[in-house]
């Protein structure tokens, strides 16, 4: 029956959109169950109260090979603490409760297809994850999760990167949800400078969809972020905060929320 | 064997790779698609394989040790007598020739044994490019020489403390490495794996083996061959070993994976015996997983085997029945190195002994008609410490 409605309800567009609605975005990545799964839920509502548009939930891969070595590491911790994909669906299904923004997850092709990828879009749409970011899963190959992700309304999330070149237009045209525009070459990890010319990107996405862009990899702090913001539609931080949940443990609920709430402040005054 | 544009070998094979490094395969298979025909490079390839490399290998009748098991007959291709001591100078001599042609000037690799890594490091310094080799730490510990060797030809090693400290996480490291320097840097991957089109590049530099093996046998015996055995990491002297056998379907092609301690335990690295259907390191192929998709983390006596996953061209040929996988353990594997360095005087390397180790199973079974094909795919030197080591014996390299 439930299943049912929210087939209805979601089939064609997810909720990314709204993740937009509130000034520039400012998106956090969380590991799950890094250092354990009662953290992670503290530290998304942490992250909500004090101004998160949209959480990118990682589900841990015991081979992350688009992940920098601090990312890596909360990986490795979170899976050897027993986390599992049915118990970050669990967690989900709980924190859907008082957790009203958009969620997407952020994990390896492996984990979905080994889940069974109708079993794992499906479960998607049922606890509301409103879509799926897969860097191992390249535009050739997205047809792995396509079917799936538009039967059950979740949008599968693409990327591009400063290598993409001649790529951008086709991604671009195809893409749901929001772009995930990658600020340089390697892995995710916290810069000191990004170089990359992210804007003359932007403007050539610009040409072909109208849907948000968000960059994400290398941004660490309020200013990074407002600049991203400037030339953007939001900023999306992933080492920076797991950089603080190593230090502080189960501790970091009360230090993410300062952060979220310094990187919004940061983005949200942007204007276009 | 056809691929389709995206490399595909029934499911198996595909491009899973990052976004960043796309436009970097594409522009390898541009370059591989238009110098595979081109006549001046495959001359090149064709001396530096000859005068360099020293081929075409040997295919050595094994007599003694045909007449000791008392079955079928026996041949040996002699990859450990190529320059560095293995098969993988092959496709390491092409790869390097085509990163050449492209403009890069940096070759990165990964390794297990070290085979691999020396193979690159050499390519490396005949054509005057810097060299960067990633290497698990656990195995740099088992193939202390190789390190050594990789050095004085001038590589930086990088020793990798991710994940298990093996291949895989060799592999992970060698691909984020190009993801942040593409460039200048061609990454040379050293085996029938990871994404479109490397598994197809590699198999047609290692399929040398088999076009000499058919010539040689032909010369020799007037026939083909019943089996092809050869041992299996990543499959890439395995792939070369049967490909131009595929289509003449009385030949039997058999790989032989690391059993480890056996594969009813969790210390093994056979894939097809014990893995099931994944992707991962940019293709889908069979992987040894636990049921939530975490890649497992696999064990062998040999670095060179100890992969959890497989190429997706042999993925397809196990598919379709086309190639037989046998699993070989430690021990299996062990004792076939003692005995083919005492039958026949040859030290193989650990990797290859478990292709001797079924060949000695199989050939009592067969009759004095049959002809068995072992691919010795490298030598056995860089083994010797460990081997003693597993004998309970210490001695200081
Ligand atoms: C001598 C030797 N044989 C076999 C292998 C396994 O690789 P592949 O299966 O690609 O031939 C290696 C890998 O390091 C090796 O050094």
């Amino acid at each position: 029956m439930q299943r049912l409605r929210g087939t209805e309800v979601r089939i064609s567009m997810s909720n990314i959109h709204c993740a937009f609605e509130n000034g520039k975005a400012f998106i956090p990545f969380i590991t799950c169950g890094y250092p354990d799964i009662e953290t992670t839920k503290a530290v998304v509502r942490e992250a909500v109260k004090n101004g998160a548009d949209l959480i990118e939930l990682g589900i841990p891969f015991s081979d992350p090979t688009a992940e920098g070595v601090v990312i890596q590491s909360a990986n490795y911790r979170a899976l050897q603490g027993g986390i599992t994909t049915d118990k970050v669906f669990d967690m989900v299904r709980e924190l859907r409760n008082d957790i009203h923004i958009p969620m997407v997850f952020m994990t390896y092709a492996n984990v979905i297809f080994s889940y069974g990828t109708e079993r794992f879009i499906s479960s998607c749409r049922d606890i509301q994850i409103d879509g799926i970011i897969v860097p191992d899963v390249p535009f050739e190959e997205k047809d792995e999760f396509l079917t799936e992700c538009k039967r059950y309304g979740v949008d599968l999330i693409s990327m591009i990167a400063p290598t993409s070149e001649d790529r951008i237009a086709k991604i671009a045209r195809e893409a749901e949800g929001f772009l995930y525009i990658v600020s340089s070459l390697g892995v995710t990890g916290t810069r000191s400078e990004i170089t990359t010319d992210l804007k003359a990107i932007i403007n050539l996405v610009r040409k072909h969809t109208s849907i948000p862009c968000a960059i994400g990899f290398g941004i660490s702090t309020p200013e990074q972020a407002k600049r991203m913001a400037e030339i953007s539609d939001g900023a999306i931080v992933g080492s920076a905060i797991i950089k603080i949940l190593a230090e502080y443990g189960t501790d970091s609920p009360v230090h993410v929320g300062e952060y979220v709430k310094s990187m919004k402040n940061a983005v949200r005054i942007v204007r276009d | 064997m056809m691929t389709n544009k995206k490399g595909r070998f029934g499911v198996h094979g595909g491009q899973y790779i990052p976004e960043t490094l796309m436009n970097a395969v594409t522009e390898l298979e541009i370059a591989y698609d238009f110098y595979k025909n081109d006549s001046e490079f495959n001359a090149e390839l064709s001396r530096l394989f000859n005068e360099y490399a020293g081929r075409p290998s040997r295919l050595y009748y094994a007599e003694r040790m045909t007449r000791d098991l008392g079955g079928a007959k026996i041949y040996l291709k002699r990859e450990d007598l190529n320059h560095t001591g293995a098969h993988k100078i092959n496709n390491v001599l092409g790869q390097a020739l085509l990163a050449k042609r492209m403009g890069k000037t940096r070759l990165i690799a990964e390794t297990g044994a070290g085979q691999h890594g020396v193979a690159t490091a050499t390519a490396a310094a005949l054509m005057g490019m810097s060299c960067v080799i990633f290497m698990g730490e656990e195995d740099t510990k088992r193939q202390a020489l190789n390190v050594y060797r990789m050095r004085l030809l001038g590589a930086e090693v990088i020793p990798v403390k991710t994940g298990t400290s093996t291949l895989k996480d060799a592999v992970s490291e060698a691909f984020r490495e190009w993801t942040s320097r593409i460039d200048d840097t061609h990454y040379c991957l050293g085996s029938v794996m990871g994404p479109h089109p490397f598994p197809t590049i590699v198999r047609d530099f290692q399929s040398v083996i088999s076009r000499e093996i058919k010539a040689q046998i032909l010369e020799r015996e007037n026939r083909l061959p019943d089996y092809i055995i050869a041992c299996v990491g990543g499959g890439s002297n395995a792939i070369g070993s049967f490909y131009h056998f595929i289509d003449d379907s009385c030949v039997k092609l058999i790989g032989c994976e690391a059993a480890g301690r056996g594969v009813d335990t969790f210390e093994t690295a056979a894939t097809i015996s014990t893995g099931k259907l994944g992707i991962f390191h940019g293709m889908k192929s069979y992987f040894c997983q636990d049921e939530y998709g975490q890649i497992a983390p696999v064990y062998s006596i040999s670095a060179g085997l100890d992969y959890p996953g497989i190429g997706p061209e042999h993925a397809y040929l196990h598919d379709t029945g086309r190639a037989e996988y046998v699993a070989v353990t430690d021990e299996e594997a062990v004792n076939a190195f003692e005995y083919l360095s005492k039958t026949e005087g040859i030290i193989p390397a650990i990797e290859s002994a478990h292709a001797v180790s079924y060949a000695m199973k199989l050939a009592p079974e067969l009759s004095r008609e049959n002809i068995i094909v072992i691919t010795i795919s490298g030598r056995g030197d860089k083994d010797c410490a460990a081997i003693a080591r597993y004998r309970g014996e210490n001695i200081n390299e």
